[in-house]
């Protein structure tokens, strides 16, 4: 390394999560953190590792398990100029926080003429396997891009994670910040010292010529092993990850789908309503008059996501799903193709080597 | 009671009750002429909570509201005139014309803002005090709300926090009993609220006189111990709405409520009774200044433009 500034190493995903809200409360005395078991000894998965030490209780603790009010709490807190992390172990306690989150924090900034700001962040984490089930999986990202006035991030790497975390700390609007638990263990490259990933500007992960792939949150790896399978069969894959969903760089998706005129959004989540259906009507309303365009989304089943692996697996898209989907789409007229299951599963231990 | 207040503390007191009432009723006068567009819940009858406790405040700290908010708005201070042309949707308005009555704020005058769904704003005004106190002031936070709101869980979630991190913050109950036209027969198992409250550690009092001068006091009393770092406190006051729950009139004859329930609020009424402490003089030069400043609103709100179509997309981010 020429010098410190330029320093990076590979570092997990977790790591960098806890590293970003450690550099950003370092800078700035308004950052805290509270949920529950954010100060505990397990600390999130490690997500929020040392910080009680470094920044003391009074800015790292935790809550009783009063999801509702505690974001009321952190929205008065951020309206009186303080930055509040709020920490749920899982999305889907996030429905506990509906009324505070849609009804105020979407909203106050409009609704009181622009009299007050609500800079705030809503860390949640997205669960899958080992019988997370029902109510430990959901990815309900779309419930949120919904409402006007919230920020919307789902970083799939390392690199991301940091970034992001720390424009969302230091945007003066509520940001939910989607993470996934498959991500945490995953390492990519990341600069020691602090820097922000931009909202609103999508990452192409690969150039290719035959399909666009966009993959949101965790189905961005998935995606990513799903295009190397489909490199064997000669199929070349333009694949993006959205990053930020509100705001969402559609400019970049819809450049892409304009030249390869075939569109596979796969998300982690339900498509009935949801992010894949955003991008897709988005994109089609910009490209639909200017030529033939093949557009398919794929994401959870339309189940509710069952414990047993047996039919767990059925209920995700997955590197090989994905690649049959995507091969169909760029090869309509040849023979269908499915890549060989047990070369496809490998993906879900492949670790992530980005950023892109 | 009245013989500890001098007499500037009882004009003050009468200024701006007298104000609110004449405020509301000018509201309620205007109404018919659909130039208010926004759903008003008067506070007429219930001002004396409102004015007590601002008047026990110090005007850094700060009040959280409801959409029955205007009387806590006004005796907090906050600006009449951008409060009417907020009303007539104007630019000018407290919110720019983007809030209405349900949504009034005055960031300098220290009043946080209103929420039309029930029960909402008491964590925001919950994590406002927080700030307060890490940020090591003094200043404390006042919480109005309705007996209704109460019955949220997020009323029992706040209370319990902020007794656990001794919150300065002072929960207001304005109990009126009535939650829209339902009373409080059919929506609470008893009516021992401030024991309920009082079991996480809470200290309380109840006002069922509708003394303003108890109110004062009470709040006074309960505000220095908030600045003490003592926790937080309750006040339940017991009150009246006089007019329906939305709208400029009364709806004794729909059936739901007698008139005879208000009679007793009506004739122990603290406008006039604060006006017959006053001297004559006075009581007229503090009820006309009133007047002037009243009509200086209507004409502020009429003279104002609307906002420009552009401001449809503005404030969606800051």
């Amino acid at each position: 390394m020429s010098s410190p500034n330029a320093a990076t190493r590979q570092l997990r995903y977790v790591d960098a999560l806890a590293e970003a809200v450690s550099q950003e409360m370092a800078r700035d005395d308004s950052v805290f953190v509270f949920g529950l078991d954010v100060d505990d000894h397990k600390s999130i998965q490690g997500s929020t590792r040392g910080l009680l030490d470094r920044f003391g209780p009074e800015r790292i603790f935790t809550t009783p398990l009063s999801e509702d009010a505690m974001t009321g709490v952190a929205i008065g807190a951020a309206m009186a100029g303080m930055r509040p992390i709020h920490v749920h172990i899982r999305m889907d306690f996030l429905l506990l926080c509906m009324n505070q989150i849609v009804n105020m924090a979407a909203k106050a900034h409009y609704m009181y003429g622009g009299a007050v700001k609500v800079p705030m962040v809503v860390r949640s984490m997205i669960g899958k396997s080992w019988g997370q089930g029902a109510q430990h999986s959901q990815g309900l990202h779309s419930m949120f891009m919904h409402v006007p006035g919230l920020k919307v991030v789902a970083p799939s790497n390392a690199y991301d994670a940091k970034g992001c975390m720390m424009a969302a700390i230091r945007d003066d609007n509520p940001v939910i910040f989607m993470e996934h638990r498959l991500l945490y263990s995953t390492e990519a490259p990341v600069p020691e010292d602090p820097y922000t990933v931009e909202f609103g500007r999508a990452r192409r992960m690969l150039e290719g010529d035959n399909i666009t792939v966009v993959g949101v949150s965790n189905m961005a790896v998935e995606c990513l092993r799903a295009a190397e399978l489909l490199r064997e069969v000669d199929v070349s894959v333009d694949l993006i990850d959205p990053i930020s969903l509100v705001p969402l760089d559609i400019d970049t998706i819809a450049q892409s789908v304009a030249r390869t005129r075939k569109l596979l959004v796969v998300d982690n989540s339900w498509t009935s309503c949801g992010a894949s259906a955003e991008i897709a009507s988005q994109v089609t309303e910009r490209l639909g008059g200017s030529g033939p365009l093949q557009v398919r989304r794929m994401g959870f089943a339309p189940t509710t996501c069952p414990t047993t692996p047996a039919l767990e697996q059925l209920f995700y898209p997955n590197p090989s799903t994905i690649a049959e989907a995507a091969y169909a789409m760029a090869r309509p007229n040849g023979a269908s193709w499915r890549p060989d299951p047990e070369h496809a599963k490998l993906a879900y231990q492949a670790q992530f080597k980005g950023p892109f | 009671m009245t013989s500890q207040y001098t007499p500037e503390i009882v004009a003050r007191l009468y200024r701006s009750l007298y104000f609110i009432r004449r405020f509301e009723e000018r509201v309620a006068a205007i109404y018919p002429s659909d130039k208010i567009k926004s759903p008003v819940h008067l506070s007429i009858g219930q001002e004396f909570i409102s004015v007590g406790v601002c008047d026990a405040l110090r005007s850094d700290d700060a009040v959280s509201g409801t959409y029955r908010g205007h009387a806590a708005y006004l005796a907090k201070g906050g600006d009449p005139a951008a409060m009417m042309a907020e009303m007539y949707g104007k630019v000018t308005g407290s919110a720019a014309g983007r809030g209405g009555s349900m949504h009034l704020i005055d960031t300098k005058a220290n009043v946080l803002g209103a929420s039309a769904v029930v029960g909402t704003t008491i964590p925001i005004a919950a994590g406002y005090a927080l700030a307060l106190k890490r940020q090591k002031t003094d200043r404390v936070v006042a919480a109005f709300f309705g007996d209704g709101a109460s019955e949220e869980g997020c009323f029992y979630e706040t209370l319990n926090f902020a007794a656990l991190h001794k919150l300065p913050i002072l929960f207001v109950c304005e109990n009126n009993f009535y939650a829209i036209h339902e009373p409080q027969s059919k929506r609470w198992a008893t009516d021992r609220f401030c024991e309920r409250v009082a079991t996480f550690g809470i200290e309380t009092r109840k006002i069922t006189s509708g003394d303003l001068f108890e109110v004062r006091d009470t709040t006074a009393e309960l505000v220095d111990k908030l600045r003490r770092g003592e926790g937080p406190a309750l006040i339940e006051c017991h009150a009246y709405r006089w007019r329906e729950h939305v709208g400029p009139n009364e709806d004794y004859d729909q059936g739901y409520r007698p008139r005879s329930e208000m009679e007793p609020w009506e004739a122990r009424d603290e406008v006039p009774r604060i006006a017959a402490l006053l001297p004559e003089a006075e009581r007229a030069a503090i009820e006309a200044e009133a007047e002037v400043a009243i009509e200086a609103a209507v004409v502020f709100a009429e003279q104002s433009p609307f906002p420009a179509p552009e401001e449809l997309y503005r404030h969606v981010f800051a």
